[in-house]
């Protein structure tokens, strides 16, 4: 059936315009920009609703506005529901922003992610994370069953497949591939410490352009495994944005440290935290101590600030620490 | 058997050693059975496979071995399936986040492929598995492709 002539702008139609290609990038987003042009980039995490209001997502996006060049949008995370990070990413990039979409191989297999990726890259979704996922376990479906098709390390050459030579895994050709800025996670604090090193590498061979870790808390450690990164050679193939979080309290923080995976919080911040007057003050300025100690580090291009249920401290934090210097990233309050 | 395949990535060189010398003998033998008996034995060398490599190293039979290449330790009893290296979830103690009481699978791989000769192999990107391979013999589909037994 041939569309209607009259009706041809419906079908046409771009929520959200891309930029112009730039010589050397590989997609056409704001994010990779922000990182190829040598700033220090600045990106936080939103949680998305629990909700079909899509305000929701605005609202909570609106407060990083100025102060975060993209916006990670978590896959359920901690095994837990919420609206799915591929339309939150195309709501996000609807109205400009930069989000990050990130993709936990727990939940879907390769075929609803082949779908997916060119579902984000028709609504202008430029970056995406790919994670192994929380197990079902840790979430609110502990019953639910765990997928893992794909590991990160298999999805990162997904990804790039898809990108790179324009065909889906079975070999068939995509026309108008997906030009997604690839990133992945790692954390170099829990075993095997000594591997983690052989394990980024062999992410960033597979085809990883961007790196965010898991919360950064333990500086001694993280310097010791970027000064790694650099010696290999690492820091030239990819940027890397370390994690940097908020503790409300020495009570959440033992919590977090007990329950939720992979999180190490050293004894000195448990120390500060304690002694502290006003515990989720002091969490806040632990958190924006860690972005200006992180951006001294050779190697580091940027911090990603994960403050969940502290969304809105994280302008402040931004700001207190002048990791950005003069520069004001965009917002859609910038344009309309 | 858990115990078993503890002692395999721990002892990956001697197991390593073992394979090596061992893997061409069977992989032509499993060739000319398949060319004299035209894949009327597969089922009860499947069998066998099972049997050997499910006591040694907890084999779940995914038909992708790749054991030589993670430090003896199979990766398919990893609760994730993880095929090229540990999640972020692992515990302080090097234990699994999902089964506490388990060693990670991939520390275990770390560590057993740092004790091989081939310690790169560990670095090679494995893509996921062919899940059309499942319950099938590894040993019989690479003899038949003549590669070697992984």
């Amino acid at each position: 059936m041939s569309i209607p002539e009259t009706n041809n702008q419906a079908y046409t139609y771009h929520p959200g315009e891309l930029l112009p290609g730039l010589e050397g990038h590989i997609s056409r987003g704001r994010f990779e920009r922000v990182l190829r042009n040598g700033d220090f980039a600045v990106t936080a995490e939103l949680a998305p609703p629990d909700s079909t209001d899509r305000n929701e997502v605005f609202e909570q996006a609106a407060l990083f506005d100025g102060f975060v060049d993209a916006i990670n949008a978590t896959d359920g995370s901690g095994a837990n529901c919420h609206m799915s990070s591929v339309v939150v990413c195309a709501l996000l990039s609807y109205i400009g922003y930069s989000p990050i979409m990130q993709i936990s191989c727990r939940d879907r297999n390769r075929i609803a992610i082949q779908g997916d990726l060119l579902g984000a890259g028709a609504l202008s979704v430029c970056n995406v994370l790919a994670l192994t996922g929380d197990d079902v376990s840790a979430g609110d479906h502990p019953e639910a069953k765990r997928v893992f098709d794909l590991d990160s390390i298999s999805l990162i050459t997904l990804i790039k497949q898809i990108r790179d030579e324009g065909s889906f895994l079975s070999g068939r050709t995509i026309t108008n591939p997906p030009q997604m800025f690839v990133g992945t996670s790692i954390n170099p604090f829990v075993p095997p410490v000594e591997s983690r090193i052989l394990q980024l590498e062999k992410k960033i061979n597979a085809g990883a352009d961007f790196i965010q870790t898991q919360y950064c808390f333990d500086m001694p450690m993280f310097k010791d495994f970027m000064s790694k990164a650099v010696d290999k050679g690492l820091t030239e193939k990819a940027f890397f944005l370390p994690g940097v979080g908020t503790l409300a309290s020495a009570r959440t923080a033992r919590w977090i440290k007990n329950n939720v995976p992979g999180v190490h919080i050293p004894d000195s911040i448990f120390k500060r935290l304690e002694g502290a007057q006003d515990q989720k003050k002091e969490g806040q300025k632990i958190c924006t101590e860690l972005m200006q100690q992180v951006k001294e580090i050779e190697g580091v291009s940027g911090v990603h600030v994960m403050a969940y249920k502290q969304e809105e401290c994280v302008a402040q934090m931004v700001q207190d620490s002048g990791v950005l210097g003069d520069r004001k990233p965009w917002s859609p309050k910038d344009e309309y | 058997m858990y115990r078993a395949r503890l002692f395999a990535s721990r002892h990956a060189r001697a197991y390593e050693v073992i394979y090596n010398a061992t893997s061409p003998v069977i992989l032509s033998t499993l060739n000319i059975i398949n060319k004299l008996t035209k894949g009327k034995l597969d089922k009860p060398i499947t069998w066998s496979e099972k049997i050997v490599k499910g006591f040694l190293f907890d084999c779940q039979m995914c038909g992708n071995c790749v054991l030589s290449s993670t430090g003896m330790a199979c990766p398919m009893n990893c609760p994730k399936t993880l095929r090229n290296g540990p999640c972020g979830g692992v515990r302080a103690n090097g234990n699994c986040e999902v089964k506490p009481e388990m060693k990670c699978v991939w520390v275990e791989a770390w560590s057993g492929s740092e004790k091989m000769k081939n310690n790169l192999a560990i670095q090679e990107i494995q893509f996921a598995v062919d899940h059309s391979h499942r319950g099938s013999s590894a040993w019989i589909r690479l003899a038949k492709e003549d590669k070697q037994i992984t």
